[in-house]
This record gives structure tokens, C-alpha cells and sequence, in this order.
């Protein structure tokens, strides 16, 4: 299954948590959703608010200048 | 059976709604978060922005305080609404532009709309008596519940003692008994708390969470509307307020200058909206200019830009003019010295 991309590069926190927020609102359970960031404090935020809404992240990585979180929607 | 009550309370990620919120769930109230991003929040981007290489966790506060309370976190962008509080406060600005009455009521507001959205029942904020010289006063607090539409349906737990009753406490969903009485600015009382609950770690921000208390913030954003001619503000304008030196060596243009790498990266992500300026053979920062701009400008702008690199004390230094669409130039300039930089250009 391909994952909802969401692009949320130049965007600094909370935007990116936000961003995230509001799209797997609309997304079910099971759905994968790779999170592209500038900001490199996503790499703590975006798994902190998985984790206090019922969502898994899947894999987290950074290259030189950008940082991926990849996660599954919960139940919610 | 009695019914489950349900209380959001609003996350600011610093101490105080941590301990009320904690207060009320101690009580078996189910607890949820909310938290509003209003642009204006010291929250996050400065940290982001500043320090990339710094030992502390680069984390969100709001969302940290809710995994420690082990509740779900709403994070709202209010940044369109909230500009009608920042150019109309009916209640006025505080010390600086910070329309604090306003924001308080306009928050609860909020909460107070989501609650009825969400079948929640009460509201809860941090807030406490006299801790604030204009929203946490004893006279200002009702008017915070009356304005915004909650009424007793707000409950402050750290002062609630202080206050009339409020529904909660009438019909006996929280115990007023275990709620708090507390007054004033002194912050011991709740370390105290804090130790209580076994908070070990906190945010306790000094001049509050918003940029607009800060003298320096409010007085680049109210050059802004001065340069721009009318009180309008879009989200990437309050960014950049928040990074780099702003000096304005003519009315109709300012100049942004990194001051350290974290910021330099971040202003380069706006080169493709400004004209931007490099050092091409001495180590130096970037900046960007905002306004429109002639020739003579531009070599103004670098001139200053140069001052503030290593080849400060050259005779001639080589910079990189940059347009938006992508085509850049080098321009040898003359790097302005100290005394030709007038104190009134720095904002």
C-alpha cells in the first residue's frame, strides 16, 4: 500500500504536528502517512503526538537536511 | 452509574495548566488537551529555529505536557482568527502589543465552542489570581468566564478557592475541597505541587508564551505596519520577526541578518520570496531584504550585511546578491564600519 504523503517541509513546529493532525483525521485506521520535515524538531513532536493519540510510527530518519516519519493512522 | 464528566483543558506546555489539569483528573474527571497556535507563540519555532546543535530535546512543551498527563493533545491553528485580536483588542494592549484581556477570552471562546462540538463538559485553564497584570486579575478573571461565553462552565483549579463557584463544583463533579487557593506571582507554591505529582521536569517560560509580551518583538512588528502602511501581518512575517537582526536603514526597506547558523539555514528557506544577500569571499551571514529596492539600496544593504562578517575590517569584500526568481550577481562593496551604522536602524 503506497502512503499518504504529506509534505510539510518549511514549516516549523507546530505546523507539521498540525498538519498531521488534520489529514489523519480524515484517514483510517491501518493507513500509512510519511511525513516529510525541514524542521528537525518533528522528529520528536510527530512521535510524541502519535503516541498520546493511539498512532505507530513506523520508522523515523533524517538525511542531511530533511527528516521522514513515517507512521500508521490507529483507531483513533 | 454516574456519568463520566469530561473536562478540555487548555495546554499551554508550561507548569500551570500542567497542575490544573492534573488537579482535575486526580478527581476521576476525563481529561483532553487543547492547545492554540496562534503564530505568536514562543513555543517550538524559536527553538527550532535557534540552537540546531544544541544538547535540549527540541521538543513541543504542550505535547509533552500531555504524554505526562497521559491525555490526547488538540493542537488548533487560530492563526487567521486571532489577528482580529491583535488589531482590535477591545479590551487594549498591555506593556507592549500584547492584547492579553483578548486572547484569554478568545481562547476560552474556543475551548468553550469545542466542548459543545465534542459532548465535553467544562473547561479548565492554569489561570491564577493576580498572576498577571491584565487577565489573571481578581476583576478581569469573571469577565474572562462572561465574555467568551463559557460562564460557569470555566473552572480555574489553581485558584478556584479564590473564586465563585463554578458548575463543576456546584453539581459536585469536582470536589471544591481539592481544588487550590492560590494568589499572586510566587512560583513556590506550585514547584511545590510540582514535586507533589513528582514533575521532575517543566517549563516554566519567563515572560509567559507569547512574543507579543517581549518589548523588542512588539516594537518590529509595529515598524512593520509603520513600512507597510497598514496593520496586516501574514504568518511568514511574524516568522521572520522572531529571527535574525532587523535594521532599517531607509523607511522603505529593512534588512534581515543571521545571527548564527540555525537562523541562517532558516532565512535561506526564504530566498525564493526576497532578495537575499551572501559573503562570497569572507565567512559571513545571510540576510534577506524585505521592501523594494534600487541599485543604491542593494548596495547599502550589503555594505551592512558585510559589517557583520569576517571581512569586516577589509578595504573591499565580495558579496552575492540573490533575486527571488534565482539569478544572482557578486557586487564588490566596501564593508560600512560601526560608526556609519546609526543606533536607530537596529530594531
Amino acid at each position: 500500500m503506497k502512503p499518504v504523503v504529506i509534505d510539510a517541509r518549511r514549516l516549523l513546529c507546530p505546523m507539521p504536528v498540525i498538519r498531521v493532525q488534520n489529514r489523519v483525521a480524515e484517514l483510517s485506521a491501518g493507513t500509512l502517512v510519511k511525513v516529510v520535515c525541514s524542521d528537525p524538531g518533528a522528529l520528536n513532536d510527530i512521535p510524541s503526538w502519535c503516541r498520546i493519540n493511539g498512532h505507530r510510527v513506523v520508522k523515523s530518519s533524517r538525511t542531511e537536511d530533511e527528516y521522514l516519519v513515517v507512521l500508521q493512522v490507529g483507531e483513533g | 452509574m454516574t456519568q463520566q464528566r469530561k473536562a478540555v483543558a487548555l495546554i499551554s506546555g508550561g507548569l500551570d495548566s500542567l497542575l490544573a489539569a492534573k488537579l482535575v483528573q486526580e478527581q476521576g474527571i476525563h481529561v483532553a488537551g487543547i492547545n492554540f497556535f496562534t503564530g505568536f507563540c514562543v513555543e517550538g519555532h524559536t527553538h527550532a529555529i535557534r540552537r540546531q546543535s544544541g544538547d535540549k530535546p527540541k521538543r513541543n512543551n504542550a505535547l509533552w505536557v500531555s504524554e505526562q498527563l497521559g491525555i490526547k493533545l488538540h493542537i488548533v491553528d487560530i492563526i487567521e482568527e486571532y489577528k482580529q485580536v491583535v488589531f482590535n483588542p477591545k479590551y487594549g494592549y498591555g506593556a507592549n502589543l500584547n492584547p492579553c484581556l483578548d486572547c484569554k477570552i478568545f481562547m476560552v471562546r474556543k475551548a468553550h465552542q469545542w466542548c459543545q462540538q465534542n459532548d465535553f463538559d467544562f473547561i479548565i485553564t492554569g489561570e491564577v489570581v493576580g498572576q498577571r497584570p491584565m487577565s489573571q486579575r481578581k476583576d478581569t478573571m469573571p469577565m474572562v468566564s462572561q465574555k467568551s461565553g463559557a460562564e460557569d462552565l470555566l473552572l480555574r483549579p489553581l485558584s478556584a478557592r479564590n473564586l465563585p463557584a463554578t458548575l463543576p463544583e456546584r453539581e459536585g463533579w469536582v470536589d471544591r475541597e481539592k481544588l487550590l487557593g492560590l494568589s499572586g506571582r510566587s512560583r513556590k507554591p506550585q514547584i511545590a505541587l510540582a514535586n507533589r505529582f513528582g514533575f521532575e521536569e517543566y517549563a516554566q517560560p519567563a515572560g509567559g508564551c507569547c512574543f507579543l509580551t517581549d518589548a523588542k518583538y512588539s516594537s518590529k512588528l509595529a515598524d512593520l505596519w509603520q513600512a507597510r502602511g497598514s496593520r496586516q501581518y501574514e504568518l511568514d512575517d511574524i516568522m521572520l520577526l522572531k529571527v535574525g537582526r532587523h535594521l532599517r536603514p531607509k523607511p522603505h526597506f529593512k534588512v534581515i541578518i543571521a545571527r548564527e547558523e540555525g537562523e541562517g539555514n532558516f532565512l535561506r528557506g526564504y530566498r525564493k520570496q526576497y532578495l537575499s544577500i551572501d559573503s562570497l569571499s569572507h565567512l559571513g551571514p545571510i540576510a534577506l531584504i524585505d521592501g523594494e529596492v534600487d541599485a543604491q539600496d542593494i548596495e547599502l544593504a550589503a555594505r551592512l550585511v558585510a559589517r557583520y562578517g569576517k571581512g569586516r575590517d577589509q578595504a573591499q569584500v565580495e558579496m552575492e546578491i540573490r533575486t527571488p526568481a534565482g539569478a544572482s550577481y557578486p557586487l564588490k562593496i566596501e564593508p560600512l564600519t560601526a560608526a556609519k551604522i546609526p543606533e536607530q536602524w537596529l530594531l
